[in-house]
């Protein structure tokens, strides 16, 4: 039987172009796993007979919609499932050209490991830079270098710490906390979910044995508490006739039964009376879990306030600097208005001043150009219609992340994080 | 300190947060209700989602007049147990009616219009999100889909325009007459779905256990026998009784089912985990081009 107790689950983003092998290498994973299922096999093999390639092309099980299998490109954050007995992982796969940075954002903006993938004939590129750099900006909790088709380099250690030096060498400027290296060929397999014999002088672990031990229990914030209002449950039944619950997902921290709490935006204070789920009560409730808080006194507590610890609260204001990754065609409006949203807040928003644009391959910040186009990264200072309640990104990736929504076509078109 | 979710625990509470997301963005969403698995999970998430107060919206199911009996009976019983209002779209009527017309021949089915009558519904009930059962996993044109998929004014889906999604904000700001498709359980995978329902003691149809079923074989599938299939007169001679179960449950026409001995959802969870071939394997629906899926998607289906 199965221990659906203790699996956990990991979620993870690729990027990279067609030839890097990144395609591969998810097909690789799925196939070793175990998670190619007989009729995909069999698809993916007929139609790499009718494009006339040799052999099972890999690749195909991870390319989707029509459009793509014509362009013989991925356009889009395509999820992908796998699973062994220890974890369950969702890969976020997204191209990796730069014209699809806001994908790669995307992608990383939820995942706990990025998967950075280097040819080992050509080194640190460009798109690896830029992969390392929105990794960081995201603040994905682990980084894992993978230098692949190692057996075109004749498995040469010489070569892999050459490209350690040389992602070392930039990443030391990135906010990355922990990066790992791993040599694989994903084509041959080596070190991918089999350890390879092709490189005795590697002593660390293979791909797989990585994502399925890497530590993921900190990777949320369980300090600063943080319980943004989502819906309040009013059952108005004869059996439930005053109860007034809460609903939300924790942000942040744990709460206790009996724990003195703050609301915000009025300020008082009351305390947790019950964590109520489906399931019977809780004694304690944390990131990111689902329930539904009863607070001891009856208080006006609405979707978008949020409960807190009488200690420790969230930044609250209306003027905040803001990373901005632009989605849209149309360029971000300098003076111009958006709807933003953050956790389950709403508020109205203008652009204040773009304080620079970022060159994500040279980190050089521009202070001249203010045209923010598509997929390019910039700071700017926005002023919301009402106060927000948050926290720097670095610190709380829930409630320091907001969107940005264009008022006329509803559209989201930029992913900010907050400074 | 542990502080450690396990997955089923994890996703339950994403699927949950959407759920509620759903209640407080809308103003008349509304669950579609097939009777598989994947939407009684759902049903059941939605129940864990505004405990101890009734789901605040109808759940919509859309019958195609050829469903398996068991399904409907199974169907009434869960709507009862929620307490939710159910309203059922009929592809019979709309074919009296003559606003679709039925497919003829050995391989017609009501599945394609299932989609006119569907939207129907969803335009009748003025219904501005659609709540489904829909995963990632288990096709290819669903890996892309966002759980909260935009939908034009004629119900349509654009692969090239769905808003990015980031972290767990989700934007469901429309224009008037637009809707949404909400896919609360994207990221489980039909192994999840058997483990979790497992683990939670949910009841389930008797069709997913192993039972004996007069069936016939068609192109490799494992089809019921029924008065709504026409069959060739060799598929006729060949029909015999077998110990079978559906990994899906959807219009007799088209859904097949399996040779298995699966009694219990132990077994189930066994065979899954053990399966060589995805449950869509069985979908006739899915055979008819490599892009059926998402052609039949851009249209408004499911």
């Amino acid at each position: 039987m199965l221990d659906t107790k203790h699996m956990e689950l990991l979620r993870f983003t690729t990027a990279g172009s067609v030839d890097d092998g990144k395609s591969t290498l998810i097909g690789r994973l799925l196939y070793d796993s175990k998670s190619i299922f007989e009729d995909q096999y069999e698809a993916v093999r007929q139609s790499s007979e009718r494009r006339g390639e040799e052999g099972v092309n890999l690749a195909l099980l991870t390319d989707g919609l029509k459009a793509e299998r014509e362009q013989g490109i991925t356009i889009d954050v395509a999820y992908r499932y796998f699973s062994t007995p220890r974890r369950k992982f969702i890969i976020a796969d997204t191209p990796g050209h730069i014209q699809y940075t806001r994908n790669m954002v995307t992608g990383a903006s939820t995942a706990n490991v990025a998967l950075i993938l280097i040819d080992a004939r050509k080194g640190v590129l460009e798109q690896t830079r830029r992969h390392a750099f929105i990794a960081s900006l995201l603040q994905i909790p682990h980084l894992v270098v993978c230098i692949n088709k190692m057996d075109l380099v004749d498995y040469s250690q010489e070569r892999y710490e050459e490209i350690k030096q040389e992602f070392e060498e930039f990443s030391y400027k990135l906010d990355v906390r922990d990066v790992h290296f791993i040599p694989i060929s994903a084509l041959k397999g080596d070190n991918v979910v089999d350890r390879s014999g092709n490189m005795p002088w590697y002593g660390g672990t293979t791909l797989l044995y990585y994502l399925e031990n890497v530590h993921i229990g900190s990777d949320h914030n369980f300090i600063d508490c943080r319980f943004p209002v989502q819906y309040v449950v009013r059952p108005n039944t004869d059996d439930f006739h005053d109860y007034r619950g809460y609903g939300g997902r924790v942000a942040g921290g744990v709460f206790k039964r009996g724990d003195k709490v703050m609301l915000l935006p009025s300020g008082f204070t009351t305390t947790i009376a019950k964590i109520d789920t489906y399931d019977g009560e809780l004694e304690e409730a944390y990131a990111p879990m689902s329930v539904t808080l009863l607070l001891e006194d009856d208080l006006d507590l609405s979707r978008g306030d949020m409960i807190v610890r009488e200690n420790n609260h969230p930044e609250a204001g209306q003027d905040l600097d803001v990373m901005v990754c632009w989605f849209n065609e149309r360029p971000l409006q300098l003076r111009g208005k958006y709807t933003i949203m953050h956790t389950t807040q709403e508020a109205r928003c203008i652009v204040k001043e773009i304080r620079y644009k970022l060159d994500i391959n040279s980190l050089h910040r521009n202070m001249v150009d203010q045209n923010i186009g598509m997929n390019d990264i910039a700071r700017v200072a926005i002023r919301t219609t009402k106060p927000l309640f948050y926290d720097s990104y670095r610190k709380n990736r829930i409630t320091g992340s907001l969107i940005f929504v264009d008022e006329g076509t509803n559209e989201t078109v930029g992913a900010g994080m907050i400074i | 300190m542990s502080y450690n979710l396990n997955h089923l625990k994890e996703l339950e509470s994403e699927s949950i947060y959407v759920i509620r997301e759903v209640a407080a963005q809308f103003e008349r969403p509304v669950l579609m209700f097939s009777g598989g698995k994947d939407s009684i999970l759902m049903a059941h998430l939605a129940m864990k989602a505004f405990y101890p107060a009734k789901i605040p919206f109808p759940l919509l199911h859309i019958d195609t007049g050829h469903n398996f009996p068991e399904t409907l009976e199974f169907r009434d019983k869960l709507v009862g147990k929620t307490g939710a209002r159910l309203i059922v779209g009929s592809v019979q009527e709309a074919i009296d009616r003559g606003l679709v017309v039925e497919e003829k021949g050995y391989n017609a089915s009501r599945n394609y219009l299932q989609t006119t009558a569907l939207l129907e519904a969803l335009e009748q009930g003025k219904f501005d999100a659609a709540l489904g059962g829909g995963r990632r996993d288990e096709e290819k044109a669903r890996a892309k889909e966002r759980f909260f998929s935009h939908r034009d004014e004629f119900g349509q889906w654009d692969p090239k325009n769905q808003r990015p999604e980031l972290w767990n904000i989700f934007n469901g700001k429309k224009h008037f007459g637009e809707h949404f498709r909400v896919f609360p359980i994207s990221n489980w995978t039909e192994l999840d779905v058997w483990m979790y329902l497992a683990q939670e003691k949910v009841e389930l149809p008797s069709l997913y256990f192993a039972h004996k079923r007069k069936v016939f074989e068609r192109d490799g599938i494992l089809l019921a026998d029924c008065e709504y299939i026409a069959k060739r007169p060799e598929e006729e001679a060949s029909v015999k009784e077998m110990t079978v179960r559906c990994r899906t449950i959807g219009d007799m026409t088209c859904t097949g089912v399996w040779r298995s001995e699966a009694a219990t959802i132990e077994d189930i969870i066994q065979e899954v985990a053990a399966a060589r071939q995805t449950e869509r394997g069985g979908r006739a629906d899915d055979k008819r081009s490599e892009t059926a899926m998402e052609d039949r998607k851009k249209q408004g289906y499911f």
